[in-house]
């Protein structure tokens, strides 16, 4: 699918994105809203929820370094906002899975040990330099945007609900990705070469995010087989590179398994920065 | 056009008719209250005055996100994570809608970068103090922010149209940045012990830096005269701090907590507040960059903006090409 054959698709959602987010009009679905609406889902949903607010977290985490760090002011503003963005996707769905557990987005973000995580490894790889956060931007933005608009059909309401707010920020996301990858693919020698070197270190890394789990066949239409988004994703992301100059590297997929709890060495230090103060003080409250 | 004015440089001692004309329109809009507007004729010292502020300002918000940023991956709360993001980001923006005031005044965003980062230019020196605790995010927010907006409020009635049209919007989100800040402050100080003491430690940590974010008193600052005469600053340095003082007393009852000034009280007799004296000569030596932080915070700002460089260049390489096509 390309991008006007997407945005077409997500046209003919129009009703379906109205509906969504008539929570709190203008507004959109807050955490605060999925809590009080209180629909608890099943202990699979609320696996699935957590899944996709793993992911969003993680990200957010990493991103989120970029602010006071950006190679300008514009772009502390844009990676910040894409932050906050994501933050927020993370707070739904974690509010929502936590509804099954009775635990808050807070129990879930801060007292869950490293195995108990579910995000996908390509999440937390290093913000490296602007090039490498771009680059992870392009490869996730572009996937979630898929999944999202997929996600609007979801028969779990929430879920639906949330991505209906999700999916038009995520939007956003990958046209920055987009623009910024074409422009530092066709920008200079150097920037070229740096973005040739992101999508080598950052490419093994997207194997995983197409692997079908059991869940996800068990969910039936609450869920999106991943492996149904890789055609759509290949032809999305090989367009933008041949408009940035930029070639599919020879180098295979890393054998990774996040959403079994199996991370990365990187992993540990996202969680012992992120998680360092709600330990100190257990029980308190912020 | 041909020259109406003598080419002999000593003879610019002289305003020329034209300049005469020029300056008493300039003293009729500050007369009127009106404003001052890019295209108007501005005397120098007024445009060097505005530029060196303006651009200060800018300056110490872009400085001013680190203290703050610092805390964004450790914040608590998902909820704390997320306001502090955005309010570092509005900080951003703050920096940004300056720097495009100031360059109304003809100085350009790399000019004045440039300054701050070889460390001509100045910013709040409050920014130069370390946030060690997460309650630091309240102190900031409640004693700083609370500060900076009794500073600023006055500064959306400049004489300079820009500076005052940016003033209106910062000022709308700094109140509510002083806000998130007291809130934080609300929060600990009905939490747990540690949290209390944390809320107390930082109270009393940026009580007297926020103090003299005022600057120096009424007696001690040189050019305090000549800004209010142009109607950029409406309130001395010493007015604005009896009025912060004045608020902040009241509303540190309402945490439960104290402010590190025993002996503050309002006397009667001369109408205004007493507090502690103020230590000048660390002010002035952070002011110096001897601060804990300054070398700190600048090195950040520097080490940002050189790994940044090849992005910038890759940016103006390509925005060139794009151009070069649409000609061919």
């Amino acid at each position: 699918m390309n991008h006007e054959e997407l945005d077409a698709s997500l046209d003919s959602f129009g009703d379906a994105l109205a509906s969504a987010t008539r929570v709190t009009p203008g507004n959109a679905l807050r955490p605060e809203d999925i809590a009080v609406a209180g629909a608890k889902p099943s202990d699979e949903v609320a696996q699935y929820a957590l899944h996709l607010g793993d992911d969003a977290l993680i990200l957010a985490q990493r991103l989120s370094h970029w602010i006071s760090r950006a190679p300008e002011i514009e772009e502390d503003i844009a990676l910040g906002n894409i932050a906050l963005d994501v933050l927020g996707h993370a707070r739904s769905f974690l509010t929502y899975a936590g509804l099954a557990w009775d635990k808050t987005e807070d129990d879930l973000a801060y007292w869950r040990e490293e195995e108990e995580f579910t995000s996908l490894q390509i999440v937390e790889q290093p913000n490296g330099h602007f090039g490498v956060t771009i680059m992870r931007q392009l490869i996730v933005s572009i996937y979630q945007h898929l999944l999202y608009s997929r996600l609007l059909e979801s028969a779990d309401e929430t879920i639906a609900a949330i991505c209906a707010k999700a999916v038009k920020e995520v939007d956003y996301h990958r046209d920055h990705a987009i623009a910024w990858t074409i422009r530092l693919g066709q920008g200079t020698e150097e920037s070229a070469e740096k973005m040739r070197h992101a999508l080598e270190i950052l490419w093994p890394y997207t194997g995983e995010m197409f692997q079908d789990e059991e869940l996800h066949s068990e969910l039936g239409d609450v869920a999106v087989l991943p492996s149904s988004l890789r055609e759509a994703w290949d032809a999305e992301i090989t367009s933008v590179f041949a408009e940035a100059g930029l070639e599919i590297p020879k180098s295979g997929l890393a054998m990774a398994h996040g959403r079994a709890g199996e991370h990365s060495e990187h992993m540990g230090y996202i969680l012992a920065e992120m998680q360092v103060l709600a330990r100190k003080h257990p029980g308190a409250s912020w | 056009m041909a020259p109406t004015t003598p080419q002999e440089p000593g003879l610019s001692a002289v305003p020329s008719y034209e300049e005469q004309q020029s300056q008493a329109r300039f003293d009729a809009l500050i007369n009127d209250d009106s404003r001052v507007e890019p295209r108007d004729w501005m005397p120098e010292p007024y445009r060097k005055t505005l530029t060196r502020q303006v651009s200060q300002h800018a300056h110490s918000e872009i400085i001013g996100m680190q203290p703050e940023a610092n805390w964004i991956t450790r914040a608590p709360s998902l909820k704390r994570k997320s306001i502090l993001m955005a309010k570092v980001q509005d900080e951003a923006g703050h920096g940004l809608y300056l720097y495009s005031a100031a360059e109304t005044l003809g100085t350009d965003r790399d000019e004045l970068n440039d300054q701050l980062l070889t460390g001509r230019a100045k910013y709040s020196s409050i920014f130069n103090y370390p946030a060690r605790t997460w309650a630091d995010m309240g102190a900031i927010g409640w004693l700083v922010d609370g500060a900076a907006i009794a500073n600023q409020v006055p500064l959306c009635r400049a004489s300079y149209g820009p500076y005052g049209r940016a003033m209106v919007r910062i000022c709308k989100e700094e109140s509510f940045h002083q806000r998130q800040g007291f809130e934080i402050l609300l929060s600990l100080s009905r939490g747990t012990e540690a949290q209390k003491k944390m809320a107390q430690e930082a109270i009393n940590r940026f009580y007297e830096p926020s103090l003299m974010m005022f600057g120096p008193p009424d007696d001690q600052s040189p050019n305090s005269a000549q800004s209010m005469a142009w109607k950029i600053k409406r309130f001395s340095n010493d007015e604005l701090r009896q009025r912060f003082v004045g608020m902040i007393e009241e509303q540190v009852k309402v945490l439960g907590m104290t402010l590190p000034d025993p002996d503050l009280h309002f006397d009667e007799e001369k109408k205004q507040w007493i507090h502690k004296d103020l230590n000048w000569d660390e002010f002035m030596n952070v002011i110096k960059g001897n601060g804990p932080a300054n070398a700190q915070r600048l090195e950040h700002r520097r080490k940002a903006h050189r790994e940044g460089a090849w992005v910038r260049e890759a940016a103006t390489a390509y925005a060139a090409k794009q151009e070069q096509s649409e000609v061919a």
